[in-house]
Parts: structure tokens; C-alpha cells; sequence
């Protein structure tokens, strides 16, 4: 097991009290899995990928456990985490590629960050000139400030930069957002690249863009309103998806080959409830077509058949 | 309704505001004594009343008087009104240059924005002091809105440099483009859809113009760059200098009018901190 | 019902205006009654200049844009105003589109007094009240709020709302749902299909194909600022014949297919050219390219 996540809460403080942006997530991802979050906005996927690095207020840690290949992660403790951060864990936070310093030279910000992990830059040139070589990037980069290059280019320079250290988890928020699709194609074939030459173990990719993660991850993980609904093989999630929120989702996917003329998608009728005072139980209760009396309570997030897990009383009843 | 919630919620900062409140209410003593002073002076301004010339302040002569026995009471609430009224017609005239033209520039842009750039950055750099020099040495009389107006004048390049700036950033917002594809006049636009946006900011910077004004007249005329007919505060301490106040230990004649200069202008600064804070949640201590 | 014909549109940028951009080159099109043309392209296309010239809120360079036979270059004033009675935008961020300190239903307030000020307060309730039906909003919910108490689908319902009381003609709709969540993108997209059927034109402005593919008749597909292939939607789609659409195709991740399984021969990234503001795609573009057409109702760009 390459990563357990074990009913993790997290909460955003606010003056009106806590919003319960992630409540009980429990899941696993295996060394070598690249694992696709996806989910609308206001699921808790990005405070997912803060809580495992980067957990400060207004963040709260509520409870949890996440153990990264055996080992403990203390994501409550902000100081001790630094240690793991870049080394066993790494993230590629929303907007990386524009929150590269314009006053510095790609070279200097690379090497400052290494110093910070105690890393002396000049041991690992050789490493740092193999990968660039990998996303196709010249040398001479280095030498270059932010504003030369492009939206494409910085944000392989970011993922070189995130997975120096051979991290054994990479967690990529949103990195494909705001690239046009020929770079988006090329940025997500290196993700995979990166993970088959076994730069990195495994990794969770952030977005919300479900047809990106067809292409390439091997499951996906959908999350509603802070609680997990489904995981899955991608294909099952695509294709057989079994929570009633993820059948939703993905039938209201416009995709080529699909015409209105011909087929009317229709959406999700409703809103996303607020979490700053949830409806008890599952919270998709009050647009899901199937929902009954039991619903008040949370439904568990149990394995149904091998690989395939949902949280939805609906279902669990069925198999069982 | 938001906008009374809004404006209430603005009300209940800004009334716990202790910056705002202590500025607020400095100002406003100081407008109280220019407004109601002048009828209870005994004396005009520029009376010999004192026939024994300069005396410090007593049961008769509040403020003492001059070397020429003139009521310093009489010429300070008097002095004050003139500069409350350069603040407001030089600050206002400041205020009202800097909106037009920032308005402008900044809904416009292109050409009409690098004109009147160019225009704000040349009443930037000219040196009013020489400006003025050459102004007195036409002008036999100058009168105090005569001062006004050129203090307006030469202080709105900062005003409009700034609503310049978040007009751009406004403009560029897509309700903008639906107000003018609704058919909206710019002039309308302006004043209906962007303006309303800066009201804080306005008010804030109306308060500076006002309190620059006066600091600026108080300068001028202490230097004697001032009006040659009337009193102010900057014309009594000019006086008390000229007539050798200082070295004479008259210290009635020019403490009066320089702590109130100081006060005056102080309290406005530190009421338009208060206001700002209350307008910028984040700058609150809470 | 709406034309361009050979327009361009040039800006001057850099110090003193020395350099040029060439933001649309020699683009022509038509939308006719009732149907969607979707304007495909990814940043830098030219394609939201275009929608911008469109509604005249920029000034169209060269060529001519007309609707109806008329050209609307020169239309000023009240010409201008009735020309909005019959094209109207809506764009892409629904939070940008609305004055924040405002309510959101005073936009409806606004086109009466531009539009229809002698309305009484009764007509004008039932107006408003058939106009927000018309995309699916109940007025209960959704009037006498800010626009931060609603949602980016609401707000954006509103803004077609906005269309629909005007009774227009052309709606142009610039990434109007990129902004939105994927649960709301469907009923935003099916509201400007039910109204195209009712009779209301529409240019559809995006980056993203499948939904390109899902409202429109046609697509014309932008590249730096020209044409480089248009067409009935299913014939450019499923045979596309430039390179560049080839690489869209290929490209664009889909639910159907993986990237391996498509067979459009995507070329390569890490070109020379990529470096910000290279000379060396410009000069590409600059080439002069012609719209011949290689099948009916199927046009791509050749040089020469």
C-alpha cells in the first residue's frame, strides 16, 4: 500500500463556524496508481491535496490518519511535515506555473528550493539535466525568467521541479486547466511518463475535467460536497458507474459523437448544499433520484465488487 | 435589502472606530469654533484694540494680543473660518479635477488616456512654488480664492492617477460591456456603474484633498506666498514671525494657530485611517 | 442573417505603438436564421475578438460585418441601440457580468429604461416573469438577490433571460459555460438549444469541441486569427482535413476514445516556435491561405 487514508476530517474555520469542507474520507492508493479526484466545485478536493501537505489555518485538522508506504504522516504538524514534503510527498498546487518568482531566473528559483530541503544543487544537475530532456525542455532554460516562457513550458518546468526528489506521491492540482489541448495532451502523456519510469510511485491528479482522466489514469475518485461517492477503475467510472451522483455526472458529459438534436444530455437538477451546516446523513440526498429513509445517515464507503467502492446505501443494498 | 445591511454594517464599524471617532471629532469642534467663534469675539480681527500693544492672554483678550494690540481670539476664529474655506473650495476643486480626469482616462483610454497622462504628469512636475512666485509678482491683491483655486489646480494629479487606475480595472469587467450593450451612455455608465464601485474611495480621498488644501494654504501663506486682503492662520503665523514673535516669547500669537493647523490636518489623516479601515475589512484589528 | 466578409483587425502594441498584432486576419463567415455556428479556437485565436466586433464593442478593422444586408461598422447613437435590439453577448464569467453591488434583476431595470420606458409596471413584471421562464428560472428564487446569493448557472440564465426579453435575432455566446460546473453546463447548453429552435440564431464561441459538436450545425475552426477549415459540424469533425484541426481532434480528450486509439497523426509539441512570442508562427500565419472547398459543405485553408 503506497498510501492510507483513514476517515480524514479536515474543517475550514470561519467566523460563522466550520465549514466541513472534507468529512471522512477513507480510501488507499497502490504504488504505481494513478489515482484521477474529480469532482464539481465545492467537493473538497483541493482542501484533499491541502490536507495531505500543506494543513494551516484556516484549515483545522478534526481527525485522521494518512500513512504514506508505512510511514505516519503528521499533517497537523506543519514543521515536521517539511521533511516529507518534495521527499516522499509532492504537490503541484493550482496556479504553480504562475506563482514562479518574475524577478528570478528559473535556475536560482530551483536551487533555492533545493537548499530548502537540503538538497545542494550542483549533486543533482545531472538528475535535474535528464529530466528536463524527459518533458523536452532545452537547457538553457535555466537561465530563463518566467515571463519567457509559455503557459506549457512553465508548467513542465513546474512538474520537473515537483518531482526532483523522486517523490514517492505526486499530487497535481488542476494542472491542465489553462493550457490549450495540444499542451494539455502532451503535459498529462509526461504525467503518466513520469510514473512509468518510476520517477514517482503514484499519483493523485486533481480536476474536473472527467475526459482528461480517461486518458489518463488508471481510477478515479469522485467526491461530493466533502464526502467521497465512488472509487473505481476508470473504465468502470466511465462506463458503469454505480453511486447515482456519478451516473449523473458522467451522463451529463457532452463528448464528440453526441448531438442535442439526437440525444439531450440533461444536468443535475439542483445545488450543491453549503457545508457550513450540512444536511446529516449522505449530501447528495436531496437531488438523487433514488434516495429513501436511510439516507439520513452517512452511507459507509464499502467495497462492492473487487476495486470498486461507493458510498451509497442504494447500492450497498443491492449487492448485499 | 444587501445594500442597507451594507451600509449599516459600515455604520457599526465606523462608530467603533476609535480613529475615526477621535478624528471626527477634533474636525468638528474646530468647524464648531469657525462657525459660532467669530460672533462671540469681541473684536474684528484687524481692530487696535489694545492700546498697549502686545500682552498675553487674559480675562479681556482670550488669546492675548498682538504687537499692534489686534485680538489674537478675533484674528484666530476668523482665521479659521478662511481656512476651512480654502480646505473645501481648493480640496474640492482638487477632488472634482482629479474625478473628471480620471473618469476620462480611465474610461476612454487610448488617446484621449495618453493626453490627459501627459497633462497630470506635467502639473505633477511643475514646480508650484515657482509658479506662484511669478503669480504674486503679477497679482497686486490676491484674495483667499484666488489661493483656492490655485491650490485646486495643481493638487488633483494624485486623485486622478488613482480612480484612473480602478476605472481601467473596472472597465475591463464584463458588466461594463453589457451596460454599453444595453445601449447605456458612457457618461451613464460612469456615474451608475463604476463610480458607486469607488464610493469609498472617493470619500477618502475628498477627505485628503480637504485636509491637503489646508495644510497647502497654511504653508503658502506663511511664507507669504498667502492673500493679501483677509486673515488666516498661515497669515497669523507669517505675522507673529515677521514681527518677531518668536524671539519676543509671544508665544500666544503663534501657538494658537499652529496647533490648530496641526490638529486640524492631523485629525483629518487620522480619520481617513479610521474610514479606511472600515472600508477595508482586512485592515481591522479585530 | 449575420456576415463577415474579409474582416481583419489589427492593434498596435509596444512603446508608442511600433508593433502590430494581427488578432483576426481576413476571416469570412456567415450564421444564418435559426441555427448555431460554433467559432472554435484556443487563446490567441482571435475568436472572442471576433464576438467583440461583433456587438461593436470594438471597432471593426477591415472588412464588413453585416446583419441583414446592413453593415453595422458605422452604426452610432440610436442606430446602435436598435442594432442591440437584435444581437445581444453573454460572457464567459457570470460573476464578472453583474455589478457586484447591485442586485442582480436591476439589469432588467436598466433595458427598460433603455428600451422600453414607457412600459407600465404590470406589462413589464409580466415580461420579465415570461423571459426568465423561458430559460428555466423560477422568478421567485431568483429575483431581489445580489449576485453572490446565486449560482454561475443561475447568473447565466439570467444574462440569456436578458436576450430572450429583448427579443433578439443573434445571440453571441462567448465561453459562456466554461466558468460553470459540469452538472450545470448541460441545462445552461440545452436553454440555448431550445431557444435556437424557437428561431434564435446563435455563434457559439469555444475551445471546447464536444460541445461544439453538441449545439451547432457548423463549426469554423480559428488558428491565429484565420480560417482554417468550416463546415456542416459532422463532416469537419469526423473528417477533418487541416492540419491543425487534425491536432484538435487528436488532441482534445474525449470520452469515447483514448488518445492511443485515435488515428489523426497529432505532431509534435516542444516545436521550435514555442518560446513566448516567437517570430516564427507569425510568419506562418502570415502566409496567404484560400478557403477551397473539399466536399459540400466543407471548407479547409490551403497556401497559395
Amino acid at each position: 500500500m503506497s498510501l492510507t487514508v483513514e476517515n480524514l476530517r479536515v474543517y475550514y474555520q470561519t467566523l460563522r463556524g466550520d465549514v466541513k469542507a472534507l468529512d471522512g474520507a477513507t480510501f488507499t492508493l497502490d504504488d504505481g496508481e494513478i489515482m484521477g479526484l474529480a469532482g464539481e466545485s465545492g467537493c473538497g478536493k483541493t482542501t484533499l491535496a491541502h490536507s495531505l501537505t500543506r494543513l494551516s489555518p484556516p484549515l483545522r485538522y478534526v481527525e485522521g490518519r494518512v500513512t504514506l508506504d508505512g510511514q505516519e504522516l503528521p499533517i497537523a504538524d506543519m514543521s515536521r511535515m517539511n521533511d516529507f514534503r518534495m521527499k516522499k510527498l509532492s504537490v503541484i498546487p493550482q496556479y504553480a506555473m504562475n506563482a514562479l518568482n518574475p524577478t528570478r531566473k528559473i535556475g536560482t528559483i530551483i536551487r533555492d528550493l533545493l537548499r530548502s530541503r537540503h538538497v545542494e544543487a550542483d549533486t543533482s544537475l545531472q538528475e535535474l539535466y535528464r529530466r528536463l530532456d524527459l518533458v523536452r525542455l532545452p537547457y538553457d532554460i535555466l537561465k530563463r525568467y518566467p515571463i519567457e516562457l509559455s503557459g506549457g513550458m512553465k508548467q513542465r518546468m513546474v512538474m520537473v521541479v515537483s518531482t526532483l526528489l523522486n517523490p514517492s506521491l505526486l499530487i497535481a492540482d488542476e494542472i491542465t486547466s489553462a493550457l490549450d489541448v495540444a499542451t494539455q495532451k502532451a503535459v498529462a502523456e509526461m504525467l503518466v511518463e513520469f510514473r512509468d519510469r518510476a520517477l514517482v510511485k503514484s499519483m493523485i491528479v486533481i480536476t474536473h475535467d472527467v475526459s482528461i482522466l480517461y486518458q489518463l489514469a488508471d481510477s478515479i475518485l469522485i467526491m461530493y460536497a466533502g464526502q467521497l461517492s465512488e472509487k473505481a477503475s476508470t473504465q468502470t467510472i466511465i462506463r458503469a458507474p454505480r453511486h447515482p451522483y456519478t451516473k449523473l455526472l458522467i451522463s451529463s458529459l457532452p463528448t464528440i459523437g453526441v448531438r442535442h438534436a439526437e440525444h439531450k444530455l440533461s444536468g443535475i437538477p439542483g445545488t450543491t448544499p453549503l457545508l457550513l451546516d450540512p444536511p446529516a446523513g449522505c449530501r447528495f440526498r436531496d437531488r438523487c433520484p433514488v434516495a429513501f429513509s436511510k439516507c439520513s445517515e452517512v452511507p459507509p464507503f464499502v467495497e462492492v465488487t473487487d476495486g470498486h467502492w461507493v458510498a451509497c446505501w442504494k447500492e450497498s443494498e443491492t449487492h448485499a | 435589502m444587501m445594500k442597507t445591511k451594507k451600509g449599516s454594517e459600515f455604520l457599526f464599524f465606523a462608530l467603533r472606530n476609535y480613529k475615526l471617532r477621535v478624528g471626527l471629532t477634533v474636525v468638528l469642534v474646530f468647524l464648531a469654533i469657525a462657525l459660532v467663534g467669530p460672533s462671540l469675539a469681541r473684536n474684528t480681527p484687524f481692530a487696535y484694540a489694545n492700546p498697549l500693544g502686545a500682552e498675553p492672554p487674559s480675562g479681556e483678550y482670550w488669546f492675548g494680543t498682538t504687537t499692534f494690540g489686534q485680538d489674537v481670539f478675533a484674528q484666530f476664529v476668523h482665521g479659521l473660518r478662511a481656512t476651512f474655506v480654502v480646505g473645501a473650495i481648493g480640496g474640492g476643486l482638487g477632488t472634482f479635477l482629479g474625478v473628471l480626469i480620471g473618469f476620462t482616462a480611465g474610461y476612454r483610454g487610448g488617446l484621449v488616456d495618453e493626453v490627459l497622462n501627459m497633462l497630470t504628469n506635467i502639473v505633477l512636475v511643475i514646480p508650484t512654488m515657482a509658479v506662484l512666485l511669478i503669480i504674486t509678482a503679477y497679482l497686486e491683491v490676491r484674495g483667499i480664492i484666488t489661493e483656492s483655486i490655485f491650490i485646486g489646480l495643481t493638487s488633483w494629479p494624485w486623485v486622478a492617477r488613482a480612480i484612473r487606475a480602478q476605472t481601467f480595472s473596472l472597465r475591463s469587467r464584463e458588466f461594463v460591456d453589457l451596460a454599453r450593450l444595453s445601449g447605456m451612455k458612457p457618461w451613464k455608465i460612469v456615474f451608475c456603474e463604476i463610480a458607486p464601485n469607488m464610493m469609498s474611495y472617493l470619500l477618502l480621498a475628498s477627505i485628503l484633498q480637504f485636509g491637503g488644501a489646508t495644510l497647502n494654504a497654511a504653508t503658502l501663506d506663511f511664507i507669504g506666498l498667502g492673500p493679501t486682503t483677509g486673515i488666516s492662520l498661515g497669515l497669523m503665523m507669517n505675522n507673529a514671525v515677521l514681527w518677531g514673535a518668536l524671539l519676543l516669547g509671544f508665544w500666544w500669537w503663534f501657538v494658537p494657530p499652529g496647533l490648530a493647523i496641526t490638529l486640524i490636518v492631523g485629525a483629518l489623516y487620522v480619520t481617513n485611517v479610521g474610514l479606511d479601515e472600515v472600508f477595508n475589512p482586512k485592515l481591522r484589528e479585530m | 442573417m449575420l456576415s463577415l466578409d474579409g474582416v481583419s483587425k489589427v492593434y498596435n502594441v509596444g512603446t508608442f505603438g511600433g508593433k502590430q498584432l494581427r488578432a483576426v486576419r481576413d476571416v469570412s463567415f456567415d450564421v444564418r436564421d435559426g441555427e448555431a455556428v460554433s467559432l472554435i479556437g484556443e487563446s490567441g485565436s482571435g475568436k472572442t475578438t471576433i464576438g467583440k466586433m461583433i456587438l461593436r464593442l470594438l471597432s471593426v478593422g477591415s472588412g464588413t460585418i453585416s446583419i441583414d444586408g446592413v453593415s453595422i461598422a458605422t452604426l452610432r447613437g440610436s442606430g446602435l441601440k436598435e442594432y442591440y435590439r437584435k444581437v445581444q453577448g453573454v460572457f464567459q464569467d457570470p460573476f464578472s457580468s453583474f455589478n457586484p453591488i447591485f442586485k442582480a434583476d436591476r439589469m432588467f431595470e436598466v433595458l427598460r429604461q433603455e428600451f422600453y420606458p414607457e412600459a407600465s409596471e404590470k406589462e413589464w413584471e409580466e415580461k420579465v416573469h415570461e423571459s426568465l421562464r423561458c430559460v428555466g428560472l423560477n422568478p421567485e428564487h431568483v429575483l431581489h438577490k445580489f449576485p453572490h446569493q446565486l449560482s454561475g448557472g443561475q447568473l447565466q440564465r439570467f444574462l440569456i433571460a436578458r436576450a430572450c426579453l429583448l427579443e433578439i435575432d443573434l445571440l453571441v455566446a462567448d465561453e459562456i459555460i466554461s466558468m460553470l460546473d459540469a452538472s450545470t453546463r448541460i441545462d445552461v447548453l440545452n436553454v440555448l438549444a431550445d431557444l435556437k429552435s424557437g428561431g434564435l440564431s446563435l455563434l457559439f464561441i469555444t475551445h471546447d469541441l464536444s460541445l461544439a459538436y453538441y449545439i451547432s450545425e457548423r463549426a469554423v475552426i480559428l488558428q491565429r486569427g484565420r480560417v482554417v477549415e468550416m463546415g456542416l459540424t459532422e463532416r469537419v469533425f469526423r473528417n477533418p482535413l487541416h492540419p491543425y484541426t487534425r491536432m484538435l481532434m487528436a488532441s482534445v480528450p474525449r470520452l469515447d476514445k483514448r488518445w492511443e486509439d485515435t488515428d489523426y497523426g497529432a505532431g509534435e509539441i516542444g516545436r521550435p516556435s514555442e518560446l513566448a512570442g516567437s517570430t516564427a508562427e507569425e510568419a506562418l500565419a502570415d502566409e496567404r491561405h484560400t478557403l477551397t472547398q473539399a466536399e459540400p459543405g466543407h471548407f479547409v485553408a490551403t497556401s497559395g
